[in-house]
């Protein structure tokens, strides 16, 4: 590596690291949040047998999962504007982020709550509780710690697929490489950079996901 | 009269599994009902307590007459405050200690404070003789003490009867014997009991009434002694000789 190459990656180093806490984690935090709410909406819609409601969700994931990310991307940033709705590029981001990891997160979510024991609900309802109170204290966080595994896989995936929002002008993290590689022709250099510092964030992210796994745990494995 | 179950009829896809059965139970009656596997004991013990919904019948209880088909679901949750049930499969909630087991009950569905909740918890769970694992988790007890704590569970509600289905069928046999007792004790104790069971021993020495069903109908019911001392239907009798005498 000669001289010239270094100093580019040394000052690049920061900058990009600061787009990286700056734009891409709350980029992939904003949208995974959705992921979630939806998910769970979805998932419980479902569990619940919601008429009506039931087939639309399983529409909803049959669409979102049928289609490419980075088509779902163009369709919302440059596609709605011809029908009158337009959103700035983070926002659109956010959106299809979100509505995206929401339905393979709602497919967890789903199995996770009908893998629970029937048995629970009974119990739930021979205590006294009621559908919600018993799906809320008992049937939820038993369907949550069995998803916990997949769902830290969908942030995972997501804090990479991020990098797709370059494509619809988010200036996240890889934009701004290809931005300064632009100015200085450095390709290598840069996008190993880049893809060092998505390992460092992801590598984060799993050891936070075995310590939220061994917490888990502390009711002695669930299953039996 | 505590309890009267009138014309009680149940059918899975055409199939009729429960034809039409009368019961009542005084208060402070242990009433063990028998029959042969596929008689219809617990589908009948579940259409009680709205697990299952009967196709017909009516139940009074409490001087209250509810529809076992068409009650609504504030009668549901009426009745099964006044009531509790043991599950062969104990289910107990997975995610909570053996004490939370017992409180939740008291203090999501009664509103109760949690300083009451948990004193009356312990006191239950010192009652079946688990005082000393009021923090594990069901995963670290043995099936006869993860069904202690469900009868713990039941009894903390202050229910006027107790639903059992078949509460010692899926223990290893030298587990058995830690619940029987338990039960036994709240049968002395004057506790109202329902008991779906295959122990026939203990049915003989601890109900005061039999139900003997087979094929969805009662083929024979009334007190304890009389039913194992002389039973008068032929098939009744065929029934206790075998189960009594397996290898005759």
């Amino acid at each position: 590596m000669n001289e010239r190459t270094w100093n580019i990656l040394v000052e690049s180093f920061p900058r990009l690291l600061g787009y990286g806490i700056r734009v891409t984690v709350p980029l992939t935090l904003i949208s995974y949040a959705l992921a979630m709410v939806i998910a769970v909406i979805v998932a419980l819609i479902q569990y619940a047998d919601v008429k009506g409601l039931r087939k639309l969700c399983r529409f909803y994931v049959w669409v979102i999962r049928g289609t490419p990310l980075l088509v779902q991307l163009y369709l919302v940033f440059f596609g709605l504007p011809s029908v009158g709705i337009t959103l700035k590029a983070f926002p659109a981001a956010v959106l299809v982020f979100g509505f995206n990891e929401g339905a393979y997160m709602a497919e967890t979510m789903r199995g996770s709550l009908e893998s629970v024991h029937h048995g629970q609900m009974e119990a739930g309802y021979c205590v006294g509780m009621n559908y919600l109170q018993t799906m809320w204290h008992i049937v939820l966080p038993q369907a949550f710690r069995t998803a916990f595994p997949a769902l830290g896989n969908s942030l995972i995936s997501m804090v990479k697929g991020t990098s797709l929002a370059a494509t619809i002008t988010v200036m996240e993290m890889f934009r701004q490489a290809q931005v300064i590689n632009g100015r200085v022709s450095e390709s290598l250099g840069l996008y190993t950079e880049v893809a060092i510092i998505y390992l460092l964030f992801c590598t984060v992210l799993t050891w936070l996901q075995r310590w939220g796994e061994k917490k888990l745990n502390s009711y002695g494995g669930q299953k039996k | 009269m505590m309890l009267e179950i009138c014309g009680l009829r149940k059918s899975f896809a055409g199939m009729e599994v429960i034809r039409g059965i009368d019961l009542s139970v005084n208060k402070g009656d242990v009433v063990a009902v028998l029959g042969p596997s596929g008689s219809g004991k617990t589908t009948m013990l579940r259409c009680l307590n709205f697990l299952e919904r009967a196709d017909g019948g009516t139940m009074t209880f409490d001087g209250e007459t509810f529809d076992l088909h068409a009650a609504t679901r504030h009668e549901v949750a009426r009745l099964r405050r006044k009531t509790a049930f043991v599950f062969q499969s104990y289910n107990l909630f997975l995610n909570k200690t053996a004490l939370q087991n017992v409180t939740l009950g008291l203090t999501v569905s009664r509103r109760m404070d949690r300083e009451r909740a948990r004193e009356i918890a312990v006191r239950c769970l010192e009652h079946v003789g688990m005082a000393d694992r009021l923090h594990s988790y069901p995963s670290q007890l043995s099936g006869g003490q993860q069904q202690r704590v469900a009868i713990a569970r039941a009894l903390a509600t202050e229910p006027e009867i107790i639903f059992f289905d078949e509460p010692t069928s899926a223990l290893d046999p030298e587990l058995i014997g830690e619940v029987l007792s338990v039960m036994r004790d709240l049968a002395e104790e004057g506790m109202t009991m329902l008991i779906v069971t295959h122990e026939m021993e203990f049915a003989r020495s601890v109900s005061n009434k039999v139900m003997f069903m087979e094929g969805g109908l009662v083929v024979e019911s009334g007190p304890s002694r009389e039913f194992f001392s002389a039973p008068k239907e032929p098939r009744s009798r065929e029934f206790i000789r075998s189960v009594l005498n397996p290898k005759q």
